[in-house]
């Protein structure tokens, strides 16, 4: 979707406010909420399904909303959708009211989950270690050295194809092999297909004054590109 | 489970957005009683996952790599081919590391990294992303202008070097290698570990200082 976070190239913006050493999480509310956001998921929903959901943000939240509080909204969607909390109870609890009990079709657990210790959680950050790639179904249609094109329009729904670099030619540098197409992920299917790393002259994505020793590369999936 | 239903989704979006109170430390306290009281998780390990992320890991694994790389030319040369996989000799693998490539600045190519349609970061390798990475500022120029923004780093550039871009589309991550600095001759991995900084990993400083050891 042609959505506020495609934000590669916009023009308006300040400086960077730059900085070398900052601690792990700005904000208490930061931490508090990345830490929900790796223990609290939905079984089987996919990453691509949940930068989606950001994506749907009302354009003018997305531009004023802090990272986190992003994510935020994301789990609050999520577990709305699964069943495990109401609008009206999330919004309750913001009011400070009584917890609102759990809408019929959540599923509480009875026991109280375990509680985990920094050791566990070192671990279970390196289990988090996986792959996106899968046996190809078909051969890959390019290879590096070709020249390619990306599309020119996207699809309303979850895509990985800035506006920035469509409809522009650039070199494939690398197959990368078949990975699972973010596209199909955001409805939840698994679609493998070829994944290339391409690369793209500055002139190219932003005109003449440009500067033409510099490139910009982008991984991208094979439906993303026709042959040049 | 999600429902993948988009529509319903983006009018939950509105819905919260118009309702929610917007001070961003009593949404925060909302979520965490709400999971809490459902029995998700339990407090004691949400404060488990923020210390393992404050006090354990962060750019400091990344930095052990980048001086075992300049040190150990086969380790380098497994850390090129595949970085997720030889990052796995120091126990560093994990979020969003699967994918993980190493690119090498060169005395002719300079390598940057940004996320232009969210914020891709190696977590388990390099911790939390800072607060520019994931700024609008950072994500919108790079890609247009990234000499200018490297400017505004202090990164000055030779004539004759070019700037390689990446934008982390997919699942690959991106760790730039920095140049081992003059200076630090005979030095080991350990003492070299100490002067490579995380900005240097992501491309946003280009010399390393050895006075900073």
């Amino acid at each position: 979707m042609d959505g506020m976070h495609d934000l590669g190239g916009r023009q308006g913006f300040g400086p960077v406010r730059v900085s070398d050493d900052d601690p792990a999480f700005e904000t208490e509310a930061d931490a508090r909420i990345y830490a929900i956001s790796q223990t609290v998921a939905p079984d089987e929903g996919t990453i691509d399904w949940f930068r989606h959901t950001i994506e749907l943000m009302p354009p003018r939240a997305y531009m004023t909303e802090p990272y986190f509080q992003k994510w935020l909204f994301v789990i609050l969607i999520e577990q709305i959708q699964a069943g495990g909390f109401s609008v009206d109870g999330v919004l309750g609890a913001a009011q400070g009211a009584a917890p609102a009990k759990a809408p019929k079709a959540a599923k509480t657990p009875k026991a109280p989950p375990p509680v985990q210790s920094v050791d566990d959680v070192l671990k279970r950050v390196r289990g988090q270690y996986g792959s996106f790639e899968r046996p190809a179904r078909t051969p890959p249609r390019f290879e590096p050295g070709q020249r390619v094109r990306t599309l020119r329009h996207g699809h309303d729904g979850h895509i990985r194809l800035p506006a920035y670099v469509r409809g522009a030619t650039g070199d494939v540098l690398r197959h990368r092999g078949a990975h699972l197409l973010p596209d199909a992920g955001a409805r939840g299917e698994k679609r493998p297909e070829h994944l290339y790393t391409v690369v793209f002259t500055a002139p190219e994505l932003w005109g003449d004054a440009a500067d033409a020793r510099d490139t910009v590369t982008l991984d991208l999936w094979e439906s993303y590109l026709v042959p040049a | 489970m999600g429902t993948y239903d988009g529509k319903e989704a983006a009018k939950l979006q509105h819905h919260l957005h118009s309702h929610l109170p917007s001070d961003p430390a009593l949404r925060a306290k909302t979520l965490e009683s709400l999971v809490v009281e459902r029995g998700l998780v339990a407090p004691e390990t949400l404060d488990a996952w923020i210390e393992a992320y404050s006090e354990h890991i962060g750019p400091k694994r990344g930095a052990q790599v980048v001086a075992r790389a300049w040190t150990d030319p086969d380790f380098r040369a497994r850390l090129l081919e595949d970085a997720g996989e030889a990052i796995r000799e120091f126990g560093f693998e994990g979020s969003a590391t699967g994918h993980l490539k190493a690119v090498e600045n060169t005395a002719d190519r300079h390598n940057v990294v940004v996320c232009t349609l969210c914020s891709c970061y190696p977590f388990a390798l390099l911790g939390m992303s800072p607060p520019w990475y994931k700024s609008a500022e950072y994500r919108a120029r790079t890609v247009r202008e990234p000499r200018v923004v490297l400017a505004e780093f202090g990164v000055t550039l030779e004539d004759g070097v070019g700037v390689r871009v990446w934008d982390s589309t997919a699942e690959l991550r991106y760790l730039v290698v920095p140049e081992r600095p003059e200076g630090t001759e005979g030095w080991d991995a350990a003492r070299l570990a100490a002067i490579v900084t995380r900005n240097s990993m992501i491309g946003t400083q280009r010399d390393l200082n050895p006075e900073a050891a």
